[in-house]
């Protein structure tokens, strides 16, 4: 082969043109191990110390509220005789109130109903949203520009005072719904303040969410992954569940997960006010509000609720916080 | 040319917004059942009287296009139960008149301790300062308002009775305001913290500092104008939500704010203080959030108008 002096090309031999053996690959494959996304988000995860003590409160709080009162020798509405207004002692570990009722369990029953309604809540936010968010920006131009004036509208609605107006619209024949059809007996032990509770939270909560979503869905919509599912006649609500959605999964989750706190503040906030969960079935908001009642005295009553809600509000911030960052590592912030 | 347009139609926007809520208040407070003379203990017939007299026995959508007709005017009626007789607008604004009050103190009072905590600790990233303080930030977003104001008053009014309980008396507004504040002073805290360490690392602060600028200048001419803008956003719904969200301050401590009509009005059907506070209400949350924006884009040209 002639080789011309001043050429700035590489040698090069024939071998370097011999196809390469099946080893060389799997040598390769070793250090690259793949990591999905699930995977990589759950590594950053781990990594946040804050987060994962978080976590570990949470599973704590879920085993007191979810088990604490299968163990508990008394129930929360039980009124034992003779231990009326007690204060913390071996028997009763947070003491009882003016009936004799365990605080012990009433603060478990308590911390059950957040966790619910923060949980449930968070479901329904992310579903609405999501939905609604997608299908504003996917479609775009009018529709999305009315969808949002809604957004808007929902938005500067003052809360508190529509979900006290919702709620006692729909109490009513809640409850003749829940007592007389069958089908939904089973909602009897929830009550029916908590489900109004869960449909006011969808009515109001879902705009942010909503706002988000369609954020993301309009980043993601003029990708050429799109194009191409569109080209290939890809209808749009395929287009939504299975290619929109599932790209801006991390940021719902995070989203949803950070709506937890607001809705157990709503919830125990209705219920200090009285208008929550129906009595003798006991929440937070409403063991504090009871407490206020020659709280000088019994200080007790209003530290352990007191405490436990914002132990569970800080402990879904901080766990929300991390899973944001882990979720979604370029919204850190 | 282009900020007037853009303010005149976000104007009209917020006036649309308005009337949806009003509309959409109205119909639902209607549907609720029971009515404003439930509680009179007087008979069927004085009651048809009292109803009949408000007009409330004619259909719905007539007494809509009454009471918008006499909105226009100016009028938002009279209280039927909770201040019976009295202008509605009357004692909204009378009331409040206490609400703003307290509710501009706490405010002055978050933006400053906010702003200071989280340029503190923005400014020593990961030293003691800024462990504490975020600790106590995110303790302080976790605790619910009523929460705060029950263990305030159980440490500083009952047991240590350095502060009164009642509200007339001097210092009783100390406490409310520590409540109304408590969030939003967190809340600005992280907010200042997180913007301040997204501007530390941008360019142009590495060419302020090669030419020889000093860390002074650099951050408080440089970094902390840029870093506030995110936080002017947030002022809006902040202003907003004190002014409206002093609900569960004004109850614990006996505030005669307009809070305390929040809840008494529904639960009494008192129709028109519901609509007067709700009007009301929207419209601070609305024109707030409005003033917001426009502020916003004015201090910030890189943001479009759209």
């Amino acid at each position: 082969m002639r080789v011309n002096m001043l050429s700035l090309q590489n040698k090069v031999s024939p071998e370097d043109f011999a196809p390469l053996g099946d080893d060389c690959f799997q040598e390769e494959a070793l250090d690259t191990e793949e990591i999905g996304y699930w995977k990589a988000s759950w590594e950053r995860l781990r990594a946040n110390r804050i987060a994962m003590t978080a976590l570990v409160f949470i599973v704590i709080l879920m085993f007191f509220a979810f088990l604490g009162p299968k163990l508990s020798p008394y129930t929360y509405d039980q009124q034992v005789r003779g231990d009326e207004a007690m204060w913390p002692c071996f028997k009763h570990p947070f003491g009882t109130d003016r009936l004799g009722r365990d605080i012990l369990v009433r603060c478990m029953i308590g911390t059950r109903i957040s966790l619910i309604v923060g949980m449930v809540s968070a479901v329904i936010v992310m579903i609405v949203g999501s939905i609604y968010g997608a299908i504003s920006g996917l479609i775009g131009g009018k529709t999305d520009i009315i969808m949002m004036r809604v957004v808007d509208i929902v938005y500067s609605v003052p809360e508190i005072l529509l979900i006290v107006v919702i709620k006692l619209i729909i109490s009513e024949p809640l409850d003749a719904l829940i007592n007389t059809v069958p089908a939904f007996k089973g909602l009897q032990k929830v009550g029916s303040g908590l489900i109004a509770i869960f449909i006011v939270y969808g009515c109001l909560y879902w705009v942010g969410m909503a706002r988000i979503v369609r954020g993301q869905i309009l980043q993601l919509k003029n990708l050429d992954f799109v194009t191409a599912a569109q080209a290939l006649g890809c209808s749009r609500g395929r287009m939504i569940r299975e290619h929109l959605l599932p790209n801006c999964i991390g940021q719902l989750v995070a989203t949803a997960m950070l709506q937890i706190p607001s809705a157990i503040f709503t919830e125990a906030f209705l219920s200090y006010l009285g208008i929550g969960v129906s009595a003798p079935l006991a929440s937070l908001g409403s063991l504090t509000s009871e407490s206020l009642n020659g709280f000088s005295s019994y200080p007790y009553r209003l530290i352990f609720p007191a405490v436990l809600i914002s132990l569970i509000i800080l402990s879904f911030n901080l766990f929300g916080d991390g899973l944001r960052d882990a979720l979604d590592p370029k919204m850190k912030k | 040319m282009q900020t007037i347009q853009y303010i005149i139609k976000r104007v009209i926007l917020a006036l649309v917004s308005l009337f949806a809520i009003v509309t959409m208040t109205f119909f639902l407070m209607n549907l609720m059942p029971g009515d404003p003379f439930m509680s009179e203990k007087a008979s069927e017939e004085s009651r048809a009287i009292l109803i009949a007299k408000y007009g409330l026995d004619q259909p719905v959508y007539v007494q809509y296009g009454r009471y918008l007709k006499n909105l226009a005017k100016g009028d938002m009626g009279t209280s039927y139960v909770l201040q019976k007789g009295r202008d509605v607008s009357q004692i909204i604004t009378e009331s409040f008149q206490t609400s703003m009050k307290l509710g501009i103190r706490a405010l002055i009072l978050a933006v400053i301790v906010g702003i200071i905590l989280g340029c503190v600790s923005g400014l020593n990233k990961d030293k003691l300062p800024d462990s504490i303080i975020r600790i106590v930030t995110s303790i302080g977003i976790s605790m619910p308002g009523y929460v705060i104001a029950s263990i305030l008053m159980l440490v500083l009014a009952v047991r240590l009775g350095i502060l009164p309980v009642s509200f007339n008396r001097p210092g009783g507004a100390v406490m409310p305001i520590i409540v109304l504040a408590t969030y939003p002073t967190c809340y600005l805290a992280r907010l200042t913290r997180a913007s301040i360490l997204e501007v530390m690392n941008q360019d142009y602060l590495r060419t302020e500092r090669a030419k020889g600028m000093s860390e002074l200048v650099v951050v408080f001419v440089h970094a902390l104008k840029n870093s506030l803008i995110p936080v002017i956003t947030y002022l809006g719904p902040l202003t907003a939500s004190i002014l409206t969200g002093g609900f569960v301050a004004e109850s614990v401590f006996n505030v005669p704010g307009l809070g305390r009509y929040f809840v008494s009005s529904i639960s009494s059907r008192d129709y028109t203080m519901i609509m007067g506070i709700t009007i009301f209400y929207s419209a601070l949350i609305v024109f707030m959030n409005l003033l917001c924006d426009i502020l916003y884009k004015i201090v910030d040209p890189r943001i479009k108008f759209d």
